[in-house]
């Protein structure tokens, strides 16, 4: 069996008196892509805040490439990137000078010609130049991948990472994405509300509600377990049921 | 703390500023205003100078130096704040960085806002008032070091202040400062300060900076005991404020704060 990569042990977050995550525990194995599915508010977002270290946890333990987290604090996540839609960059920069604050940020050496790899790859190149400010969404949800990408992180964990672009680029983000998990064993934790894009990226989803797993597997048995044909009927089901029984199959 | 966390700071706001006047202005526009408008009161109140020797280099030599220290307080607010406007704070510590080496970061960066806001205001109080600053000799140095930290120690007080209670407290990163000037005795000796107030004075290291200046410029001997309590005082200061931020960034990661900051 493949290594566990990321290790999550009865994470908890309270804010107050709100849970905001309640006790969840899952592994991310090397090379897998993990989606973490979920109506608003379900705790997704903060689970991957948990991860990035920016908010901590109250309560349990987080594991990385076998290291505690809150010890290891700069080891791991000079290996882990992420893109959100939430995260914006600084505006009054080009493409390129963000790029590089990156770069710098994450000690890359190489850093123009990574920078032209990923641009390349991103298929950024009309713009690479321009103000970050000027970009349209989509571009900027492309800047903000080629953001993730371009650390060549060993884990990413990505908020929506297609939420604004168009079909055409959100494919070959999602290849890309494939293509860079075949070729290094990029493990990913993913978030979306696209479920024909869930399905066809992960290897394994999570559902969240009111910050618990209510449900875990792969899509098929998920599907399976419920009764459904289709993860967005799961997907309703499981949000609208407000005594649901956690089902892990 | 790694150097090229600490450059990769500093270049992201080399590019901020290159691309924009305004900000560069604003670095410019205020210390110039600031001296062209005290410049000619001090020139005005020349006509007593037989009641009071040496006002112009008085006057002028504390204005140059509060600019000083408002600087490099300004460098590390406003360098925060640029962050919180471009919703970058989570690029930033979500990567490596640790709070230490932004704030590392913030302070080289305010000692390069330092260096051009004293080279507009020396060539100006030259240019307009045949002033040169120099006079102060080598005790310059030590003073506007003593400067820079004290501007390090409100400027790191502003920025937990800022990340802890948001943007509603923002204008503490222009308005803090102020509430240290009268007890920083920049334009008047601590003697004429109420008791109370230079009992409080005693412990601000800005005080002694501009007590030293003075006895420089009044005795030409360099008091040797203000420099010292100076030093000691922003040794103090900093290594309590430094802690204290790191305890409020711990404290804000706690509650969500560090990835709400500006919404």
């Amino acid at each position: 069996m493949t290594e566990a990569i990321v290790q999550v042990q009865n994470l908890t977050k309270r804010f107050g008196t709100f849970t905001a995550v309640d006790g969840i525990s899952f592994e991310i194995r090397r090379g897998e892509i993990l989606g973490l599915l979920g109506p608003n508010g379900a705790g997704k977002t903060t689970t991957i805040q948990m991860l990035l270290g920016v908010v901590t946890p109250t309560g349990g333990t987080i594991q990385m490439f076998g290291l505690p987290f809150d010890r290891h604090r700069e080891d791991i996540l000079g290996q882990v990137n992420f893109s959100s839609t939430y995260v914006s960059m600084p505006q009054a920069l080009t493409v390129e000078e963000n790029l590089r604050v990156i770069a710098r940020l994450y000690g890359m050496n190489k850093i123009e010609s990574r920078i032209d790899e990923i641009v390349k790859q991103m298929e950024m190149e009309e713009f690479r130049t321009k103000v970050t400010r000027k970009l349209s969404s989509g571009q900027m949800t492309r800047l903000s991948l080629a953001k993730a990408f371009l650390t060549e992180p060993k884990v990413l964990f990505l908020d929506e990472p297609t939420g604004s672009l168009d079909p055409d680029i959100a494919d070959k983000t999602r290849s890309l994405i494939k293509d860079i998990r075949r070729s290094s064993g990029l493990t990913v934790l993913y978030t979306s509300h696209n479920m024909r894009e869930m399905e066809e990226m992960s290897d394994r989803i999570i559902f969240l509600q009111r910050g618990r797993i209510v449900a875990e597997g792969t899509s098929e048995s998920i599907k399976a377990v419920y009764g459904e044909t289709d993860l967005e009927e799961v997907f309703l089901k499981l949000a609208r049921d407000q005594s649901v029984k956690m089902s892990r199959p | 703390m790694k150097l090229h966390r600490i450059t990769a700071l500093l270049y992201r706001h080399f590019c901020l500023y290159k691309r924009s006047f305004p900000r560069v202005l604003e670095i410019i526009y205020w210390p110039f205003v600031d001296l062209v408008i005290w410049g000619f009161i001090t020139l005005y109140l020349q006509q007593f100078k037989e009641a009071l020797p040496d006002f112009v280099v008085f006057f002028l030599g504390a204005l140059i130096l509060w600019d000083v220290l408002f600087r490099a307080q300004q460098g590390i607010t406003i360098s925060f704040l640029e962050e919180i406007w471009s919703r970058n704070l989570m690029n930033l510590f979500a990567s490596p960085l640790t709070p230490g080496e932004f704030l590392a970061g913030t302070m080289a960066l305010s000692v390069g806002k330092v260096l051009v806001v004293s080279c507009v205001t020396v060539l100006a109080a030259f240019a307009f008032y045949s002033f040169n600053v120099f006079v102060l000799g080598l005790s310059l140095i030590p003073f506007v070091l003593n400067l820079i930290i004290m501007g390090w120690c409100i400027g790191v007080l502003t920025t937990g202040l800022i990340m802890r209670y948001g943007q509603e407290v923002e204008v503490l990163a222009w308005g803090l400062v102020f509430l240290f000037q009268p007890i920083s005795c920049v334009f008047y000796p601590m003697s004429v300060l109420p008791g109370w107030l230079q009992a409080v004075a005693q412990f601000n290291p800005a005080a002694h900076v501009f007590e030293g200046m003075r006895a420089v410029i009044a005795t030409g001997v360099f008091p040797l005991h203000e420099l010292a309590w100076a030093v000691g005082l922003n040794a103090f200061y900093l290594v309590l404020l430094i802690a204290w931020f790191h305890r409020m960034f711990a404290a804000c990661k706690d509650k969500g704060l560090l990835v709400r900051v500006g919404e």
